[in-house]
């Protein structure tokens, strides 16, 4: 792999720094369903379910053939598989600690579809847009670009 | 005769799980050989070099983001990659850095039909499919 680019360490370097003792609160479960991670893991990291709510990832699961301009169609027995799992965790049926955070900004009976327009995910991520451009990040949903521990749920 | 006996030995010799996912590579070669003839009798053996321009054509019927195979697998198979729309590291596609690779028939045929579109704006035909496949074995 490449190494870090200054920006990167840097950014590695402060998210290093800002972990105080609270990280219970601020874990968000994991995706844990073998379906779920093998077919939403293969693009882009399995994103935690707590990220949204049930409708989101119900409409979602929906309209996969068109997924961000992606085809991610896959076949019903496994699109039941998943959304079953997503909906069952997600942020409004978890509702506590980050997912509840995450929660508090989305309207009622909104379905937002990127959890990187939600004001907790904007707030957190002011950087220079040379940060965005770096060419290991790419994009905004890439967190475990970042988060080492992104897949596991820790974004300390 | 010899030939065989050679073979015999190297097979042998080599560890059985390798040898698992040697046989399901074939099976999935042998399958995508018998469409190949199937939709054109006169159809010649799947060929690496074949495969290797397949893999390292400059399309442009797909995403901008992705006019070659290259801009995910990068122009290297044997290195990891990086997903172009996604960011996300992509492990080798080359086989002998890489032996589960071309193994399991679904997420074969999966990946196919995802990555040709992108790439090519269309699907793959049997052929090119053996002959990608092929390239990246004797990689
Ligand atoms: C064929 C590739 C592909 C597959 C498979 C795929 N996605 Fe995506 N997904 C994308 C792309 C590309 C984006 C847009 C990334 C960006 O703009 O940063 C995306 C974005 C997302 C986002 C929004 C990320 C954000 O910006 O907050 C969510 C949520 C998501 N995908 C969920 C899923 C789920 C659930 C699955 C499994 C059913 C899945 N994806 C499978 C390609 C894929
Ligand atoms: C370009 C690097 C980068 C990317 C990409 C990125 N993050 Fe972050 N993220 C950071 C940094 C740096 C912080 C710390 C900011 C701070 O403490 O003010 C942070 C903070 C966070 C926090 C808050 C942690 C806390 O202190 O409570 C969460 C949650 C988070 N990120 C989630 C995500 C998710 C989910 C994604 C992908 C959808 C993502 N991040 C993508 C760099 C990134
Ligand atoms: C947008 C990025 C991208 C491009 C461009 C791309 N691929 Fe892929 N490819 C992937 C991803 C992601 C995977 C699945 C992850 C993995 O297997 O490591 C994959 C896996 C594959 C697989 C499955 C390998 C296996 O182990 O079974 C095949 C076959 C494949 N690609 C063929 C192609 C061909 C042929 C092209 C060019 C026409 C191409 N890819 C271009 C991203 C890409």
């Amino acid at each position: 792999m490449r190494p870090l680019t200054p920006t990167l360490a840097l950014l590695a370097a402060l998210l290093l720094l800002a972990s105080p003792a609270s990280a219970g609160n601020d874990w968000m479960p994991p995706v844990r369903d073998a379906t779920v991670q093998k077919e939403c893991g293969t693009c882009h990291m399995a994103f935690q379910p707590g990220f949204l709510p049930a409708r989101s990832w119900t409409h979602l699961m929906g309209s996969l053939a068109d997924h961000f301009g992606e085809d991610a169609s896959l076949p019903d027995d496994k699109i039941a598989i998943i959304r079953a799992y997503l909906t069952a965790n997600a942020g409004d049926v978890v509702n506590q600690g980050r997912a509840a955070r995450y929660m508090q900004w989305v309207a009622p009976g909104g379905t937002p579809q990127r959890i990187t327009e939600n004001p907790d995910f904007l707030r957190k991520h002011h950087f220079a847009d040379s940060v965005w451009k770096d060419p290991k990040v790419v994009t905004k949903s890439n967190c475990a670009a970042c988060h080492s521990g992104a897949e596991r749920g820790l974004y300390k | 005769m010899i030939r065989r006996l050679m073979l015999a030995v190297a097979v042998a010799a080599l560890p059985l799980a390798v040898l698992a996912t040697d046989a399901r590579r074939d099976a999935i070669l042998a399958d995508y050989a018998a469409k190949s003839r199937a939709a054109d009798p006169s159809a010649p053996a799947f060929s690496a070099q074949r495969g290797e321009t397949l893999f390292r054509t400059k399309w442009t019927g797909g995403d901008p983001r992705t006019a070659s195979c290259t801009a995910c697998h990068t122009a290297d198979p044997r290195v990891p990659g990086q997903n172009a729309k996604t960011g996300r590291p992509i492990e080798p596609v080359a086989v002998s850095v890489n032996p589960k690779r071309f193994t399991d028939p679904a997420t074969v045929e999966k990946q196919f039909t995802r990555d040709c579109r992108s790439v090519l704006g269309r699907d793959c035909t049997p052929f090119e499919k053996g002959n990608y496949i092929t390239f990246m074995a004797g990689q």
